[in-house]
């Protein structure tokens, strides 16, 4: 499947990846080459493989027991897997996104400065000035700018959501990953985290999984169908949504299964 | 009406039940307080016995059980908490844990004498700590350790798992994660586990029987390596030991026993109210 990407080298790339959960195989030979400053969706019905594929991207599923992992996973060209990789800071690049907003313990502000001061940053301004960009590109900054010392948990469930991408924006990440990040929100809340989606492709590459297919269509510039861990389809989403290739994708797409 | 006949009798035998829990419980404390009121004054309390126990105070009783208690403390929380987090959150779930899980149980079950034995075994005679506050110490924090690490352990692991994966999503290492997120959430649990830990320490009598306890010992403890009285140990030998012991002196003794444990008991649960309110999910 050979995609129109323009010029640049793929941001991600996932070499032949096969990954099993003890015999139950999640992702099977899948190639994805992800481009950078986009929004790639993932989509297809639940139990896919798009979750774990998104948790391999930053290896949080290092943190899962008996599994089993071939291929690779190229970021900028460089094999994550890689003995010797600093896993830490392998996440500061590729920041993740929960389904379900999740604010660690304390104030909004200690939230957003999580992961930079474990990155050894110290400096107050710098640190102030991290709170402001991030809440900023988010699209919080002004709901919270008079309450950055509030509990995190006070906010609504859209803005604990617009904090924790701005949580994971704090860390100047190259990549975003997110799963479906507005399946608890409302409409009005869904509107402005996609809006602010458009706005930071212009700086990260963001891989997403959608809650639904309309957002998919509404916010993708790349889209790549998942079913049962195989890669069915992958391609720009305005060719993949009005004239899928493969006819499991159609089938889908018009809402005849899943 | 068959029906709530029965209904009434039950709800009758469980009050009754209660009853039969609650009743003795306040009896106790009440004679306890009745009789052992009159004997506290500031000498009982500051001043060492005299006349065989007979007379005087009991302040080195009350300092060597302070003492045991910090000791048990200094050994039992590095130890036990340190053993929890292993166990909560890096210890793979292998035989080898199993074996460990399967014998913290049971440490717990196994009498306080046996520990005192143990202890006497261990600490006292092969170790050749004498018989002696360090030695008393020890053998208290191995009674306390199964309490301590099943607490704690049960206080980590109910911190959603989630906020440790976070932790790692934005970088963190597994320890920054326990540091700075999972054990500050876990802390109420944790200090309720070690205080209860140190409160069956605190009225122990047979561990410290062989390992530390000193009959009858008019003066405080010079160092660590010095035997002393303590409260549970002083209560048994006024109780069994001493013919002609006036009933008062036994009675205050035990209402300062209790009074002690009560107060680390009252502690424990503002420590834990306290950080409970500001836990957050």
């Amino acid at each position: 499947m050979v995609i129109p990407m323009g010029p640049s080298a793929p941001k991600v790339l996932i070499e032949n990846l096969t990954y099993r959960y003890g015999d139950k195989v999640a992702l099977r030979a899948v190639n994805l080459a992800i481009p950078a400053q986009t929004i790639t969706v993932l989509f297809g019905p639940a139990g896919g493989g798009k979750t774990t594929l998104l948790r391999l991207i930053n290896r949080l599923n290092d943190l899962v027991e008996g599994t089993q992992r071939s291929g690779r996973i190229l970021l900028d060209g460089q094999d994550i897997y890689a003995p010797g990789v600093d896993v830490p800071a392998l996440r500061r690049r590729v920041g993740m996104v929960f389904a379900l907003p999740l604010p660690l313990p304390g104030t909004i502000r200690e939230n957003i400065l999580y992961g930079p001061r474990l990155a050894g940053i110290r400096d107050r301004a710098t640190l102030d000035e991290i709170v402001v960009r991030s809440l900023t590109l988010a699209a919080l900054w002004d709901e919270v700018k008079d309450r950055l010392d509030h509990p995190a948990r006070a906010l609504s469930g859209g803005q604990q959501q617009r904090l924790c991408i701005a949580r994971s924006l704090a860390l100047e990440p190259d990549v975003l990953l997110l799963d479906e990040p507005t399946s608890g929100l409302d409409p009005i809340s869904t509107g402005k985290v996609e809006a602010s989606l458009q706005e930071l492709k212009q700086r990260y590459t963001i891989i997403i999984i959608p809650h639904s297919i309309q957002q998919a269509a509404r916010i993708a510039d790349y889209a790549a169908f998942f079913l049962m861990g195989d890669l069915v389809e992958h391609n720009r989403a305005r060719d993949l949504f009005t004239a899928p290739r493969d006819r499991r994708t159609e089938e889908y797409i018009t809402g005849r299964f899943g | 009406m068959h029906r709530y006949t029965v209904q009434r009798v039950g709800f009758a035998l469980l009050t009754l039940a209660t009853l039969v829990v609650v009743a003795p419980i306040l009896l106790v404390v009440a004679v306890i307080i009745v009789q052992g009121a009159a004997a506290i004054d500031w000498e009982f309390l500051t001043a060492m016995p005299r006349d065989g126990m007979k007379a005087g105070g009991i302040f080195p009783a009350i300092v060597g059980t302070l003492l045991l208690t910090l000791g048990t403390a200094l050994a039992a929380i590095p130890v036990g908490v340190g053993g929890a987090i292993y166990l909560s959150e890096y210890a793979r779930d292998s035989r080898l844990t199993r074996a460990i899980r399967l014998a913290i149980v049971n440490l717990a079950g196994i009498p306080s004498v046996v520990y005192g034995l143990f202890g006497l075994g261990l600490f006292v005679l092969f170790l050749q700590l004498g018989t002696s506050i360090v030695a008393g110490s020890l053998t208290l924090a191995i009674m306390t350790l199964p309490v301590i690490i099943s607490t704690a352990e049960e206080a980590l692991r109910s911190v959603p798992v989630e906020f440790r994966t976070v932790s790692a999503s934005l970088g963190g290492t597994r320890w920054q994660g326990i540091r700075y997120i999972v054990l500050p959430q876990a802390l109420p649990g944790i200090i309720t586990g070690v205080i209860l830990g140190l409160l069956r320490a605190a009225g122990e009598t047979a561990p410290i029987l062989f390992t530390v306890a000193a009959f009858y010992l008019p003066r405080l403890p010079r160092s660590p390596f010095d035997q002393t009285m303590a409260l549970p140990y002083h209560l048994y030998v006024i109780s069994t030991q001493v013919p002609g012991m006036p009933l008062k002196i036994q009675h205050g003794t035990a209402l300062t026993l209790m009074a002690l444990v009560l107060s680390m008991n009252l502690a424990a649960t503002l420590i834990r109210s306290h950080f409970r309110r500001q836990r957050q999910w």
